[in-house]
């Protein structure tokens, strides 16, 4: 409603807490386990869902649009990088899509630090634009032809006949 | 129970609020001219990896790279099209300022991993229109987060920001801000040299279309609290056309986004006889244009016009709008691609489908206008009012380092920045990293000696504020028979005579919203009547904040979103009901037309931090750019 927590699945790993970006994933010390606490707050984004390592948090989307009886499964498999996902209809029809999500290892990604440093903090440029391959152009570009029309461009327009 | 909570003070000499796109462009560009020199921390109020409006993953770079190659865009084209997009009402320096920085942006989401789709002949980035390229999207905003991590000398998750703190030897200078962790609440004081805000949109300010367990159903993400207006206005800043709101027109019920339909798949909408509205034919042109002047002519269609003519469809009987899908499906593969777009940015509406066995190859799907957001990084100029670039931006909008607000130290980006729609997502961490650089040069130059002064007792009387919801409910909880809820559980329904949950503030706020300042209820139509009793509305729903009860930190967490989000309302009634026009996503009946002699210009509001008074002034808008 719209996510829930299947008891039998549930390990209490905290990871579907640790991800909702709603903070509508509790734990509940009681039974140490997940649960949406705050259902009306969810955006149906399926982090939870997708975060989960036991496949125990499930979508039931909507229900004051979705009839039941449709089915969604996703996997995110963060070592093939690429993500499944299968819609069952109400009518029962089937359908299996796969993307890929990310094109390098986890963990890969350059920080600020590992850039290397440039001296030019009064200029407009910003981390890399000092190469033209990063600007993409060969120095930071400036209006070529500035104007200053204080008001309504359309009157602007209809004064010197300009479209 | 508030003196319960440790205090941990925090300082930093830069400090970033909100981890969503824009923030991990400032964290990340901050770092990069700060080095070893200062100190640069982040403070988010959920989990970096998947927060904001990209956390459930996006389907397209909306803003792609511009070039010195022929075929790529120049930032002179984007402005024009962004200026005719939001109506005129455009900073055409701060719209320039972002393009021009846009290729390397996108070279490092390549670079970092993001999977952007290339033409398979000439190995360019591909475009869906003019302005993006497409991606596979799910991971977009984990990738985003991984260098920002890297880069950030500290990171606090789960603190929610509530209040700023203005130093108290200086007038209008920002010293830092407070707020408390939503897991174990602790209270936390940051101290800095300067603050950007990042924290994003705001949804649920008005009422949403959903009704029931559906409620979270709104096309801007429901943790979009709008802390983005709420913070800066609280420290006395000046906000800029938040009249105009944003409504755009979606795909009914599940909200999915309609762009890559029109765009990638060519896509066309009709009303329910026929006829086609999506291109907009020439002779419906020529009858807006009696409304709409010039802009009703400009290529392509803008948003505000596109979206009114989906309103008159649905009023006039001959809506709702349908999407004819079936007419660009022609085989699995264009299904494919439809449905991955959904599954990657909107799921619910790939659920919707299937629930209620929609086959796009074989039926069109309905379309409807959703309730109003207030963002800046979309078709919407409403926001932030920033200062702009040294070196292009006319010397009115110039009173500090780029993207300073008209508070001292306190700069924004993404969402926050107004009149400067169209950035979306790498538009956003683009400007994040413009407002990064800026920061970073000025906490080392001009800002170097600066130390915040906030006393004890500021920080104490913050602390009472910020955890009186929790107390006032424990201590009047025992009055009444009915039981405690179970752990962070919210009673929707539960009465009470001293006290209002958040989920009560949260739906008299969105009634109110709805009713009186132009909501989906009312046909997005308002007037000056409704507009004052409105604003008599919102200040008797911030006097009955006194009252406002919180059972566990969760619902402390949502006492203080409703807060923020009244705070927008409040800057958005206010506008409306200084510009005596109509432009944008909404009509007052009382001043129906667009009036471009007397009304091309921006709207400002300011709530006075000592006193609470709102204010309004008008100021020009300048444009650079040849028409
Ligand atoms: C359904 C949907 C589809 C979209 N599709 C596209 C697309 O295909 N392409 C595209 O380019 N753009 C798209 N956009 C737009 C894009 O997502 C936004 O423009 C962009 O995310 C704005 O960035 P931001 O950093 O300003 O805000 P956000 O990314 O929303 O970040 C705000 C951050 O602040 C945090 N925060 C908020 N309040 C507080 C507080 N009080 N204290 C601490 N932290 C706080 C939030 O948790 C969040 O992490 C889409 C948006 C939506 C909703
Ligand atoms: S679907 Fe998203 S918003 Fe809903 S509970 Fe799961 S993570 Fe939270
Ligand atoms: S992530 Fe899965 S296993 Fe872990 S607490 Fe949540 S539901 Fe249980």
């Amino acid at each position: 409603m719209p996510t829930f927590v299947y008891a039998s699945l549930c390990k209490g790993c905290g990871k579907c807490v640790d991800i909702c970006p709603a903070d509508n994933m509790q734990y509940n010390p009681k039974n140490r386990k997940g649960y949406n606490a705050d259902p009306i707050s969810c955006a149906e984004c399926m982090n939870c869902v997708k975060y989960c390592p036991e496949h125990a948090v499930d979508v039931r989307p909507y229900s004051d649009f979705a009839p039941l009886g449709a089915r969604v499964g996703v996997i995110r498999d963060t070592k093939k990088n690429i993500i499944y996902w299968r819609i069952v209809f109400r009518d029962g029809t089937v359908y299996d899509f796969a993307s890929p999500i990310r094109t390098t290892p986890w963990g890969s990604a350059k920080g600020a630090l590992d850039i290397p440093e440039r001296s030019d903090l009064d200029s407009e440029l910003l981390a890399l634009e000092d190469k033209p391959e990063y600007l993409g152009f060969p120095e930071l570009p400036r209006p070529k032809q500035t104007v200053r029309i204080v008001g309504s461009i359309l009157k602007a327009k209809q004064k010197t006949g300009g479209g | 129970m508030s003196l319960h909570f440790p205090t941990k003070i925090v300082d930093t000499d830069i400090l970033v609020v909100g981890g969503g796109m824009a923030g991990c462009g400032a964290v990340f560009e901050a770092k990069y001219w700060c080095r070893s020199k200062c100190k640069v921390t982040l403070v988010e109020k959920a989990n970096t990896e998947k927060s904001g409006a990209v956390g459930m993953g996006l389907s397209a770079c909306n803003l792609g790279v511009f070039t010195t190659d022929p075929d790529d865009p120049k930032p002179e084209d984007f402005v024009q099209y962004v200026r005719n997009d939001l109506l005129g009402m455009v900073r055409e320096d701060l719209v320039y300022d972002i393009a021009r920085h846009m290729t390397s942006t996108i070279k490092l989401f390549d670079e970092w991993g993001l999977p952007i789709w290339r033409d398979p002949k000439t190995g360019k980035y591909l475009r869906t229109g003019r302005w993006q390229h497409p991606i596979h999207g799910e991971s977009y905003k984990a990738i985003i987060a991984e260098p920002c991590r890297k880069s950030a000398d500290e990171v606090y998750e789960r603190v929610y920001v509530t209040h700023p703190l203005l130093d108290e030897s200086r007038p209008n200078r920002i010293a830092g801000v407070v707020g408390f962790n939503v897991r174990d609440g602790t209270f936390y004081v940051f101290r800095a040299k300067a603050v950007i805000v990042a924290a994003g949109g705001t949804s649920l300010l008005y009422r949403p279309r959903s009704v029931g367990e559906g409620l979270g159903r709104a096309w801007y993400p429901t943790w979009a609290s709008g802390s983005a207006y709420a913070i800066p206005l609280l420290a006395g800043a000046e906000t800029v056309t938040m009249e105009f709101r944003l409504v755009v027109v979606r795909f009914k019920d599940a909200y999915g986004p309609v762009g890559f339909p029109y765009l990638l798949l060519k896509m066309r909408s009709t009303d329910v006889k026929g006829k086609q509205w999506e291109p907009l034919p020439d002779e419906a042109k020529a009858e807006l244009s009696k409304i709409f002047y010039d802009f009703a002519w400009a290529k392509p269609t803008p948003t505000p016009i596109r979206t009114w003519v989906t309103i008159q469809n649905l009023k006039e009987g001959r809506g709702p709008d349908l999407m004819q899908t079936q007419e660009r499906l022609p085989d699995e593969e264009s299904l494919k691609v439809l449905f991955e777009d959904y599954l990657d940015m909107t799921p619910t509406q790939a659920f919707y489908w299937a629930s209620q066995n929609i086959h796009p190859q074989k039926t069109p799907s309905e379309l409807m206008p959703t309730e109003p957001y207030v963002q800046a990084s979309h078709a919407s100029p409403g926001g932030m009012w920033a200062s702009g670039p040294s070196d292009i931006a006319p010397k009115e909008y110039i009173w500090g380092p780029n993207r300073m607000l008209t508070v001292e130290g306190l700069f924004g980006a993404g969402d926050v920045v107004g009149a400067s729609g169209h950035k979306f997502s790498s538009g956003s961490f683009t400007e994040g990293r413009i407002a990064g650089k800026s920061a970073a040069r000025y906490v080392l130059t001009q800002a170097k000696d600066y130390k915040p002064t906030i006393s004890n007792d500021t920080i104490e009387r913050y602390k009472e504020i910020v955890y009186r919801p929790l107390e006032w409910y424990h201590k009047n909880k025992p009055l009444t028979t009915t039981p405690e809820m179970p752990p962070q559980y919210t009673n929707w329904f539960e009465i009470h005579p001293n006290y209002l949950n958040w989920y009560q503030l949260l739906v008299r706020l969105q009634k109110t919203m709805d009713e009186y300042a132009a909501g989906w209820g009312m046909f997005y139509t308002t007037n000056m009547y409704l507009l004052n009793r409105g604003w008599e509305l919102l200040k008797m729903l911030e006097e009955d904040f006194r009252f406002a009860a919180a059972a566990s930190l969760h619902e402390l967490l949502r006492v203080w979103e409703v807060y923020h989000r009244l705070l927008v309302g409040q800057a958005v009634v206010f506008s409306m009901m200084n510009r005596k026009e109509s432009r944008g996503y909404y009509l007052n009946a009382d001043y129906p037309y667009i009036d471009e002699e007397n009304w091309h210009v921006f709207t400002h509001v300011r709530r006075d931090p000592k006193t609470g008074q709102w204010s309004f002034r008008t100021s020009p808008v300048i444009h650079i750019i040849p028409p």
